[in-house]
């Protein structure tokens, strides 16, 4: 009877032991409700082939990523490991506690060196140039363009184009040519539109879209280490950046105050508009024939320069952070050190993820691999980004309310949207503690 | 009981204790007494009150459509109609939708592009969800398409209790179908009209989900959509508490002039 309760109560052990091993075995990662996360969920199956480590990447719908991430860092809940968190959300989630510092990861791994140094910058470093990081790249993105190719290569179009505008059709060597092309397009009487750009308030699109046009001209939305606005937000680069997308604004279809990705695809896709503005990770779907009919019309190009040679986009995606009230840390640097190997890189690209890793984007082999990648990779190398601050969600909003008001409600001139809108962040800058000016 | 105090009076009060400070739910720094700075900021800000102006004119708008309509097609069903069990059941249908779907399924009907309304009233290409102008109302109407069943439900009851015999009496009196209606139809079913009104009101000042996701024109920005933004998308935790109060205040005071005007109703 004796030897029969030390059995059970070994076998008990024995259970509660593995049991345990069990639940150290499983990983989270928290990410949108999109294709990417869909692909990382392919990508992780073979670190669960090689590890026997479960990892589930678990989705939320976009609008309510940042809500449900920031529910749970709030409550300091371990619900999730890992989370692939927007660039904006580094200072929040690093001076909140939330994310646990990789600076020596970063270090160890060489990743200032192996990654394409733009995403390092906006995906990783908090506070700007300060060399502490916090995230690993993992889903590079940023803005891009989608035209028809069919429209562009007519050959009365071309002529015509020529005759009107002094130099030939093709794809723009710079926004003012963008806004040439958009303009010539512009056919409301054929149901034919010049451009589908980024105009929505809710999240950050039309901010998105406004803030390449800005950089591009030469503007600027602020000093970011010195919380300088006065004078770089309203100079007059980002006055006249910002009034040629108005311009693009107007060449669009009919109602459009309202527009995001699927939006902008949806009009490509009904052979509206001859150009649409995207982030690239939304570029995929253009060329599957059962989603967009115009798939074999398509081309692809990178953000030009402004009419001064400035040559910016604005920053999508998304790095990879650990979150600090995990249970599973230990187990997630591991994670974190099979996903920055170069063949789980390769891999990534290859199942459709935006990887940063310099060297798989310089390779031809990326390049040649679909017909946007290109144009991915060169713009990777110029990207920009809106404000990182815990505060930025305020200051996105301002920014939203102010752009939207000038492009699309048509108020008041683009020198006067950006006067108030910079008078209004130095004051919310200042109300949150930063010397602001 | 417990249940109350847990899910309602202790948040209530808590909350309220935020609505003096400067917490912020996603950062873990020191959180401040802050006074009466958050109510003082809000009732500053500009932004808020234009969410305001436009809330209270979205509810006029909306309630009065509602009650117009609601009303109008219980008077209509209150008579012998063929199929007047199937027409009403028909008629309930919208408010029984959930508010994203009707939301959603009006924001296809208002495209300017390929929207049916447009092409059904010949008005071109009309961006309801996107001129300043248009897009409260669209939304204003989409609301009283959803909810005037609502009122025509309460309304059916009301007139259903009016007594026949005082229409009776009155056809015996020979008096007029105007008369009848504004001396026997319309005092006797005021209460109930009244209830029907204070419900769709405090709902109406609260309307969240159908105008966030049909349009994000700032001209047309509710409060709580306001409220959202600055207590889920900006963390500003405490100036957001302040703000959910003064709205709870606001709702309170004008269910309390209906409240009194019921009781007014309820004596005559």
């Amino acid at each position: 009877m004796r030897n029969l309760s030390k059995g059970i109560l070994a076998g008990v052990g024995l259970m509660l032991m593995s049991s345990t091993s069990v639940l150290a075995q499983e990983l989270t990662i928290l990410w949108a409700e999109w294709d990417p996360a869909n692909y990382l969920q392919e990508l992780v199956n073979d670190y669960q082939a090689e590890t026997g480590v479960t990892v589930t990447v678990e989705t939320v719908p976009w609008p309510d990523f940042q809500t449900k991430a920031f529910t749970e860092f709030n409550a300091q809940g371990s619900a999730y490991d890992l989370v692939v968190g927007d660039s904006q959300w580094l200072g929040a989630g690093s001076t909140g506690g939330h994310y646990v510092e990789l600076t020596d990861f970063v270090a160890k791994h060489n990743l200032t060196t192996t990654m394409a140094p733009a995403t390092m910058q906006f995906y990783s470093e908090y506070p700007g140039g300060s060399g502490k990081y916090w995230s690993v790249p993992l889903e590079g993105d940023a803005v891009g363009w989608a035209y028809r190719k069919d429209w562009f290569e007519d050959p009365t179009e071309m002529a015509n184009f020529k005759a009107k505008y002094g130099y030939d059709l093709g794809v723009p060597k710079d926004l003012k040519q963008l806004v040439d092309i958009a303009e010539f397009f512009h056919r409301p009487a054929e149901n034919r539109y010049g451009a589908a750009v980024y105009t929505q308030v809710p999240g950050d699109a039309i901010t998105m879209g406004v803030e390449t046009f800005i950089f591009s001209y030469g503007g600027s939305l602020g000093d970011y280490a010195n919380y300088k606005v006065t004078g770089l937000l309203n100079s007059a680069e980002s006055a006249e950046g910002l009034e040629d997308y108005k311009k693009l604004y107007g060449f669009g279809p009919p109602g459009w105050g309202n527009a995001f990705f699927a939006e902008v695809n949806t009009a490509i896709a009904q052979g509206q508009v001859a150009m649409g503005m995207n982030f690239f990770a939304f570029f995929p779907s253009l060329l599957n024939e059962a989603t967009n009919p115009q798939a074999a019309n398509m081309g692809f190009f990178a953000n030009p320069p402004g009419p001064r040679g400035h040559d910016f986009a604005a920053l999508g995606g998304q790095g990879i952070s650990l979150v600090s009230y995990s249970q599973n840390q230990e187990e997630a640097m591991k994670f974190l050190e099979w996903l920055v190997k170069d063949e789980t890189q390769k891999k990534w690209a290859e199942l459709g993820g935006y990887t940063a890793a310099a060297a798989i984007l310089e390779s031809e082999e990326f390049q040649n691999a679909t017909p946007y990648n290109k144009a991915f990779y060169e713009t990777m190398f110029k990207v920009r980004d809106f404000w990182a601050l815990p505060e930025y969600a305020e200051l996105l909003d301002e920014g939203q309310q102010a752009f939207y008001d000038y492009v699309v409600n048509g108020n008041g001139t683009a020198q006067e949207a950006l006067d108030k809108l910079a008078v209004t962040w130095v004051d919310s800058l200042k109300a949150a503690g930063y010397p602001a000016e | 009981m417990a249940f109350l105090i847990i899910f309602n009076v202790f948040p209530l009060l808590y909350s309220l204790g935020f609505s003096f400070t400067d917490f912020r739910a996603s950062s873990k720094a020191a959180v401040n007494f802050v006074g009466l700075k958050n109510y003082t900021d809000i009732l500053a800000d500009p932004v808020i009150w234009r969410s305001f102006s436009t809330t209270l004119w979205y509810v006029i708008v909306s309630v009065s459509g509602q009650f117009v309509v609601g009303f109008g097609l219980a008077l209509m069903l209150n008579r012998p109609i063929p199929g007047k069990g199937f027409l009403t059941t028909l008629l309930l249908l919208p408010m029984m939708l959930s508010p994203v779907v009707v939301g959603l399924f009006w924001k296809l009907i208002y495209d300017p592009s390929w929207g049916i309304l447009n092409y059904a009233l010949g008005l071109g290409k009309t961006a309801w969800l996107t001129d300043a102008n248009l897009a409260l109302y669209a939304v204003a109407i989409t609301d009283i398409w959803m909810w005037s069943p609502f009122v025509m439900l309460l309304s059916l009851a009301g007139l259903s209790a009016v007594p026949k015999h005082l229409y009776e009496a009155a056809s015996i009196d020979r008096a007029s179908k105007f008369y009848t209606f504004f001396r026997i139809t319309l005092p006797l079913v005021a209460p109930i009209l009244l209830i029907a009104v204070i419900f769709r009101t405090m709902e109406a000042f609260k309307t969240f989900d159908i105008a966030f996701v049909m349009t994000g024109q700032p001209q047309a920005e509710l409060i709580s959509s306001r409220l959202y933004k600055m207590a889920f998308a900006q963390w500003q935790t405490g100036p957001a508490s302040a703000l959910a109060y003064i709205v709870l205040i606001m709702v309170l005071c004008i269910t309390n002039i209906y409240v009194k005007y019921l009781n007014k109703a309820k004596e005559r």
